[in-house]
């Protein structure tokens, strides 16, 4: 019960988050990447104020025992760099840096009066599929572990 | 640079930081919304709940505090269909094969200081970069 309040808590203040900070505005977004453009710098603060909070609390966090609603932290185990990473980077970079949409923001425009949000989450449920089947061709055995 | 809102941004930000904080310390969770949201989708799949809740919650969130502040910005509409499809393909296929997006690998990864974030983050941003520079200033007129 408490779990899924902090989820519902913590989601809704990711949200206004992203609100606030204009992350769900495609066009802000495109207009920090474009930096041969008019360019805003904008999404660095919104990326420096998160990173900022993170770097002093998570390693304070998981030196805990455990969390406080559950018996342990899900923290990805392994620090490996290999090639499955960075491509799937290269080809997430090209979608974002295309669209102005990474999944957070058009999850949380869904309601805002576009159908841009929409079609975009659509077409990454496809593209998600696609990856599982890839990842299933590439890598048969069933001991194949699903990524956080 | 007279878009520049460094206030809204960095108070955004802070947000974004202090959820995936409570999410972490209170349900030992990485708030990574490609991770969350592929868990989401699967039937059965243990946590499956929480993970609906959070992603009620980004709805909700987004959508209530974009309404109450006046519409603080208009929503683009005029993005070509199949350019918006295809974008929406990478990055489901990318985020699932390289573990993570801007949220997971850049807000909270960066936090844990893991250097497999940091390679993820540098490299999707550097190509996004890119990217964005092709589509606008490369084949521009075409959009």
């Amino acid at each position: 019960m408490s779990k899924h309040i902090v989820a519902l808590t913590t989601g809704i203040l990711f949200g206004i988050g992203l609100a606030i900070s204009q992350m769900m505005n495609p066009e802000k977004v495109l207009a920090f990447l474009d930096v041969a453009g008019d360019w805003d710098p904008s999404l660095a603060l919104v990326i420096g104020g998160a990173v900022g909070v993170t770097l002093l609390t998570f390693r304070r966090i998981l030196r805990l025992p455990a969390p406080l609603f559950a018996s342990r932290f899900e923290v990805p185990g392994t620090d490996a760099i290999d090639s499955s990473l960075l491509s799937g980077a290269v080809i997430f970079g090209i979608g974002w840096g295309l669209s102005g949409y990474c999944p957070g923001p058009a999850i949380a425009s869904l309601t805002i009066g576009s159908a841009e949000p929409g079609i975009f989450i659509l077409a990454f449920i496809v593209g998600n599929a696609l990856a599982i089947r890839w990842q299933a061709i590439k890598d048969p055995s069933p001991a194949t572990v699903a990524p956080d | 640079m007279e878009n520049f809102t460094p206030y809204s941004s960095l108070l955004g930000g802070i947000l974004l930081g202090i959820s995936a904080t409570l999410l972490l310390w209170m349900n030992g969770q990485i708030a990574g919304i490609s991770g969350i949201f592929q868990g989401a989708l699967k039937m059965g799949a243990p946590g499956r709940l929480w993970r609906i809740f959070f992603l009620t919650g980004l709805v909700l969130g987004g959508g209530v505090w974009w309404r109450i502040t006046g519409a603080s910005f208009t929503p683009r509409s005029d993005f070509p269909i199949p350019l918006l499809v295809i974008a929406g393909i990478l990055g489901g296929f990318g985020s699932r094969i390289g573990n993570g997006c801007t949220s997971g690998h850049g807000v909270c990864g960066l936090g844990r200081t893991s250097g497999r974030s940091a390679a993820s983050t540098v490299t999707f941003f550097s190509v996004a970069v890119a990217t964005t520079f092709v589509a606008r200033h490369l084949f521009g007129s075409m959009l």
